[in-house]
């Protein structure tokens, strides 16, 4: 639906958006992640022809952002980090001029704007003026000018920003409950928003393009180079934590180990190591110096941390391992 | 084209809604009404002054009347045309709005037109509130209608063309404020280009004079329709809105 090539958007001091390849394929959903001045936006203004990029391609839907923008701008519904409310209106009026603009004709109009004005439960400020509005229902009626033409792609730029909790959650059920119909990216600096909205992720950093791949691949892979949670028992009578740890660490590949967790007659520790087959050989150990291996599992990795470890120092040439754009 | 009126219309509201359009009707009334108080007042005393001499001056309402009253409103206009149009880019860039309208499936020359249109109707419901008074005349004396609206034509090109320099100074900035004031100095400087011709007639002092707006509005006040001067208003309002879709434009690669 969604394919990008060498994008590049630089201005005249420094590079927003260099050179970044990815796909988007149909009714996925996908999260374009990164910290605050990543390019996330540039991008996203490229891709909704707000902006024209310096090099590189971008075709919606099977047209050029730059060539076919009148077809792009047809099949794109666009929801700005700030949503784009005139605050002189109100929310039918304005989801009725929206609609026109998109090409909509009366009658479709009347429909769709029943429509979306249910979807986004924004029924009962259907008469109040823009600029009254509270933040949330600011973002929905954002969200429902977005989606008013029913477009093939949606592009949400942070569409949960200055929210509280409660309509984050609203927001992100619909955003998930137009998955399906609706081609998604949408933007965000929140790792859990990706984890619990998004099939894919898309990370970039300093305009460069990080990862892409699912979200549940990306765990995976740092869970291979990530911690273990390791318990060990004594049947009987005490165990000497200090003495279980400094065995821990003979075995080849791990690189730290950590006490988490002491009670009379077990220990639970943190095993970092290396990719490898260390689960074997730590379970080993731990049965031929006759104590009991209680619990031997990977530690739960957050996006969080995939995260950090990709645009972290540590990981300073990640990209080369990184899965080729477009992989499902 | 129907994105034009949709644009148009959306704008006429906006300026509708808020008390910006009422405002300006008001002090254009009430600054017009006083101009033409004046002047009648002043041809009335005329005219009651020949006759006290007891001979009988030809006296012309359209003259006397209308042809200063017209040139009066056309620099009115100069000090109001900057409030008119110093919201119609500021503003949307601003509010971030303008990523509506750059990605919607429209062309910017639709987005312009419809916005400049939607100025040129504002200023025309000035002007014919501005017509109240010359009821009037027409209901007093039997001044020539034709200089009339031949005047009036002249006075809605000479705005066109300003609104559209004033358009294209609200695409620069996200500051009304600085669009309103840009927009207000170049109105004042194509207004007081004209007045180096009373003291120079070099070459450069007539391009000069020739450049400045007021200088073409002369014989629409006279109530001569010169295309001379009509060609000159038309190609302001095409400059004008020709920059404005440059400044657009650039808005996508500068962001």
């Amino acid at each position: 639906m969604i394919t990008v090539t060498d994008l590049t958007k630089r201005y005249a001091r420094h590079t927003a958006v260099d050179h970044i390849s990815f796909e988007v394929h149909k009714g996925q959903i996908v999260g374009f992640l990164g910290p605050n001045g990543a390019g996330k936006t540039t991008t996203m203004r490229m891709l909704t022809c707000f902006l024209s990029p310096t090099s590189g391609t971008a075709t919606v839907a099977g047209f050029d952002v730059l060539e076919q923008s009148f077809e792009v701008k047809k099949r794109i519904g666009y929801l700005p980090e700030m949503p784009p409310l005139y605050p002189e209106m109100r929310t039918a009026e304005y989801l009725q001029f929206v609609g026109s603009l998109k090409g909509l004709s009366k009658t479709e109009l009347a429909k769709r704007i029943d429509y979306v004005c249910e979807r986004c439960a924004i029924l009962d400020v259907k008469d109040k003026l823009l600029g009254k509005l509270s933040k949330g229902y600011r973002q929905r009626v954002g969200l429902a000018q977005a989606i008013i033409h029913n477009p093939d792609v949606l592009i949400l730029d942070e569409p949960t920003s200055g929210l509280d909790p409660k309509q984050i959650n609203e927001t992100r059920e619909l955003i998930k409950s137009l998955a399906g119909d609706h081609t998604i990216i949408l933007s965000t600096h929140i790792l859990p928003e990706v984890e619990q909205t998004c099939e894919q992720v898309i990370i970039i950093n300093k305009g460069k393009l990080v990862a892409t791949d699912s979200v549940s691949n990306l765990q995976n892979r740092a869970r291979g180079a990530e911690s273990l949670l390791v318990e060990v028992g004594a049947r009987n009578g005490l165990i000497d934590p200090v003495k279980v740890q400094s065995r821990l660490e003979l075995v080849s590949g791990v690189t730290r180990v950590a006490l988490k967790n002491k009670r009379d007659n077990r220990s639970v520790f943190e095993v970092e190591s290396r990719k490898g087959l260390v689960r074997g050989d730590l379970a080993r150990v731990v049965v031929e110096a006759g104590w009991d291996l209680n619990e031997l599992r990977p530690a739960a990795v957050s996006l969080e941390e995939v995260f950090l470890q990709l645009t972290g120092d540590a990981a300073a040439a990640p990209t080369e391992e990184t899965v080729p754009a477009g992989v499902k | 084209m129907r994105n034009t009126w949709i644009i148009c219309r959306k704008e006429l509201r906006s300026y509708f809604v808020s008390p910006v359009a009422y405002l300006l009707l008001a002090m254009f009334a009430v600054i017009f009404g006083f101009f033409f108080w004046n002047i009648l007042g002043f041809f009335v005393f005329r005219g009651m002054e020949s006759q006290m001499r007891g001979q009988m001056m030809p006296m012309n309402v359209n003259e006397e009347v209308i042809r200063p009253l017209l040139s009066n409103i056309s620099v009115i206009g100069l000090f109001l045309i900057p409030m008119i149009t110093m919201r119609l880019f500021a503003e949307e860039k601003r509010t971030g709005t303008i990523e509506l309208l750059a990605t919607s499936p429209v062309s910017d020359v639709e987005v312009i037109l419809g916005k400049w249109l939607s100025a040129v109707v504002l200023y025309a419901s000035m002007l014919l509130l501005t017509a109240l008074n010359f009821l009037f005349i027409f209901r007093y004396g039997h001044p020539d209608w034709k200089p009339l609206v031949i005047g009036y034509l002249g006075l809605l090109l000479q705005a066109g063309a300003l609104l559209a320099i004033g358009t294209f100074i609200s695409t620069l900035t996200k500051n009304q404020i600085i669009a309103g004031a840009a927009t207000f100095g170049v109105c004042l400087l194509l207004w007081v280009l004209e007045w180096v011709s009373g003291y120079e007639t070099a070459t450069w002092a007539r391009v000069m004079s020739y450049m400045s707006v007021i200088t073409h509005f002369e014989s629409f006040s006279k109530g001569l329709l010169d295309s001379k001067d009509a060609v000159f208003y038309v190609t302001l309002i095409f400059l004008g809105l020709f920059l404005t879709a440059r400044s657009m434009e650039s808005l996508r690669w500068r962001s």
